[in-house]
């Protein structure tokens, strides 16, 4: 997942703070040594992602360099940097599902939703993201939406799937 | 202390408790071939090329992160190792460029030495480029993360010896890059142009900005009339590229060089340091007997130290000299004073700053005040790596070259002058004039030895007319916060300053070591540069800066008398707190 600039938008947004709680957090945390990972954490999980004004705000209280916040939160693959869609997309490319065409159904989002694969769509509806083995290669390929399964796909499939999603 | 006896190749080897095996190796005349590994680094063990055998080890070791262990076996060559080797820089070169001819690093890149050395003749991986975007957003470093090795060298030091933190290793695995925090622009990111990146990569992935083509074009029309000066630094590291040992001083040879290249003057930035020094020296005259402004004061003539002060010590404002740096005095007066007193007109006037330095090539656009002449005071600023190569794709036989000497005006210097090159120098000059001015008489003793060398960080205490002058002196930019972090504790607690003037120069040995010098730098050669500077200083006539006579004939026939009114309208520069990051 690249770590993209083009939240400039939501940076001035005022919900992209962070909360007395999360403050609290960092302020309990940040003698502690190696404790940057578990802020992190906090922070993905309350927002969805870490955005670039939160990672900075992080930065300036636990007196951490932003580049060292941006080393690891664009390493492991839990953390994001861009805000997800309303709903999530996963492809899985593990082994099976990557030889049934995998691929051709991320080529197809990406056709239909007009951003790559780690992005998100420019309404901000979708975004999608290749993940490994869910468990059911039998359905091969599959990939879930906001956890909902679906198997068997044809990449003429996507198209009505995303439609139907869109409307709730 | 402990030594521990281990055997490299079949050869009983004695070494220092903590030594590495590729240290252990170099005893018995072995230099490992490495590409990650540099002298002012912890090992980082990134690239693998430096594998060896130990005995009873059943992988191959990293000879540069192995320390040695008492009795330890080492093989460090054997034709497996070479294999090994050999696929671990081919594999390096499938995600390389191949454009070696025109890479900045064509004849001097630490890989393309190795594919050399190894006789690397085919490509038996795929190629596999990623088509990352070249950074050239800032007047100083280009960034072109293609060319990476993924070697750290460069984070480390903008981190580890710089404490600036512009870049880091984003990504992981096969999509890891060296970028600023969240993909910005260099020119948005914290980065103080320094250039140590550039000093420290192997390849041709972070190198100064070039501006031989301008300086070309400049010295071609014939409506400018090209003026140059050189660094104090310059003359002693230029010569390694012509096969010169590091520290021989050749100073008449550049001037010579320099007007075959066809500048119509050739001025001295040591003249520059020289009025800096009375400039400086009387602020700090001024702050020390009058209580005019806080002290300590703080020197201002390394670009790269006052991009990281507005960023990361913009409360320090107050403590910096207003000076401008030596060379940025030169551009001014070289397009007021020099075309008053020759009739030239000053709009044909172009200068060129040779510097040691890719962070003057920022400085010179930094402010409205570096346009004090009416125009841009200094037009071009060239790193001493790119003067070599204009002077080699010119023909000029360096070598050879007879030496000649300064112009005018503003070409002379006293040996304070040159000191500007070394770590502790700018104080040194200050001191020495600092003194007479305030007992009235010349020192007997010139020489202020406790503020030199390789040491992070020097204090020394002098006394002045009764009084003490508490001076501290730091280098390479991570060692400035334990000097800054005591002087605003201090000020908050409401107790005195533990020192009364500073001096800070952003690279580890000072501009002897800038980001712009020929490649290769570490201590030893930065040593060894440094001492070519005091050998030009002991050498000198006129030791102290106040002596001069072209500074002396300056303030008589134009500027008038230091902090003047000229002085600052021409001489001085402002401060502005900048955000770390710009957005």
């Amino acid at each position: 997942m690249s770590a993209t600039l083009d939240a400039t938008a939501e940076e001035q947004a005022a919900d992209l703070v962070l909360t007395q709680n999360l403050k609290g957090f960092i302020e309990e945390k940040k003698s502690v040594p190696g404790s940057l990972i578990s802020v992190l954490h906090r922070i993905q999980n309350h927002f969805g992602f870490v955005p670039r004004s939160v990672a900075k705000e992080t930065a300036a209280l636990m007196g951490v360099p932003l580049a060292k916040i941006y080393g690891v939160i664009t390493f492991y693959h839990y953390f994001r940097t861009d805000k997800p869609g309303r709903h999530e997309i996963a492809v899985c490319m593990g082994t099976a599902c990557y030889l049934k065409g995998g691929q051709d159904l991320i080529d197809e989002l990406e056709t239909l939703l007009g951003c790559s694969c780690g992005e998100t769509s420019a309404d901000g509806e979708f975004s999608i993201s290749a993940v490994r083995c869910i468990g059911c290669c039998g359905l091969a390929p599959v990939m879930t939406v906001d956890g909902e399964v679906h198997g068997n796909l044809k990449p003429e499939d996507l198209a009505g799937i995303v439609a139907k999603y869109r409307e709730t | 202390m402990d030594t521990i006896l281990c055997s490299i190749n079949g050869i009983p080897v004695q070494v220092e408790k903590g030594a590495t095996v590729l240290e252990a190796a170099r005893k018995v005349q072995v230099n490992v071939p490495t590409l990650c590994n540099h002298p002012d680094l912890p090992p980082w063990a990134a690239c693998g090329i430096c594998v060896v055998k130990v005995e009873g080890s059943n992988k191959m070791l990293r000879a540069c992160a192995t320390p040695v262990e008492e009795g330890m076996r080492i093989l460090t060559h054997d034709p497996e190792i070479y294999r090994v080797r050999k696929t671990v820089i081919q594999l390096i070169l499938s995600t390389h460029p191949n454009d070696c001819l025109q890479c900045s690093r064509n004849g001097n890149c630490e890989l393309q030495r190795l594919a050399a050395d190894f006789g690397i003749r085919e490509h038996p991986f795929p190629q596999r480029l990623r088509n990352l975007p070249v950074d050239d957003s800032t007047p100083a470093i280009v960034l072109n993360p293609e060319k990476c090795v993924q070697c750290g060298r460069c984070a480390i030091v903008c981190q580890q010896l710089q404490n600036v933190w512009a870049l880091e290793f984003l990504g992981r695995g096969e999509s890891t890059r060296i970028a600023p925090a969240a993909d910005v622009r260099l020119d948005e990111s914290p980065c103080i142009k320094c250039g140590q990146c550039s000093a420290h990569c192997p390849v041709g992935a972070i190198y100064e900005k070039s501006d031989n083509e301008e300086v070309w074009a400049a010295l071609q029309d014939p409506d400018k009339h090209c003026v140059a000066q050189i660094a104090p630094a310059v003359r002693v590291a230029i010569g390694e590229a012509f096969g010169y040992e590091p520290g021989e001083l050749l100073t008449g040879k550049l001037y010579a060089a320099l007007r075959r290249l066809g500048f119509k003057a050739v001025f001295d930035t040591n003249f520059g340091a020289d009025l800096t020094i009375l400039e400086e020296g009387h602020e700090f005259i001024e702050r020390f007997t009058n209580n005019s402004a806080p002290l300590p004061l703080i020197t201002s003539c390394c670009p790269a130290w006052v991009d990281y002060l507005e960023k990361y010590y913009p409360d320090m404002i107050p403590n910096f000299s207003t000076a401008k740096s030596p060379h940025a005095m030169v551009g001014a007066l070289a397009k007021t004073y020099y075309p008053q007193k020759t009739g030239l007109d000053p709009e044909k006037i172009f200068v060129v700053s040779i510097m040691p330095c890719t962070a003057k090539k920022f400085e010179i656009l930094r402010s409205r005040e570096m346009y004090s002449s009416g125009r841009q005071d200094v037009d071009i600023s060239l790193t001493t790596r790119e003067l070599a190569r204009m002077i080699k794709a010119s023909g000029i036989d360096f070598r050879r070259l007879p030496d000649e000497t300064a112009d005018s005006l503003l070409g002379a210097y006293a040996g304070a002058g040159t000191l500007f090159g070394a770590t502790g120098g700018v104080m040194e000059a200050a001191l020495r004039t600092v003194q007479s001015v305030l007992t009235g008489q010349e020192l007997e003793t010139v020489e202020f030895t406790d503020i030199r060398g390789l040491d992070g960080v020097k204090s020394a205490t002098y006394t002045v007319t009764g009084k003490p002058v508490r001076v501290a002196v730091a280098h390479g930019m991570a060692n400035i916060a334990s000097v800054l972090d005591q002087v605003r504790a201090a000020r908050e607690n409401g107790s005195p300053p533990p020192y009364d003037f500073i001096e800070v120069m952003a690279c580890r040995g000072g501009c002897v070591g800038g980001g712009g010098q020929p490649y290769g730098a570490n201590d030893e050669i930065r040593a060894m540069r440094a001492k070519g500077i005091y050998r030009d200083d002991a050498g000198s006539k006129k030791r102290c800066s106040h002596q001069n006579p072209e500074v002396q004939r300056l303030y008589g026939d134009f500027l008038g008398k230091p902090l003047g009114k000229k002085s600052h309208e021409l001489l001085h520069t402002k401060y502005t707190p900048r955000p770390i990051y710009q957005r």
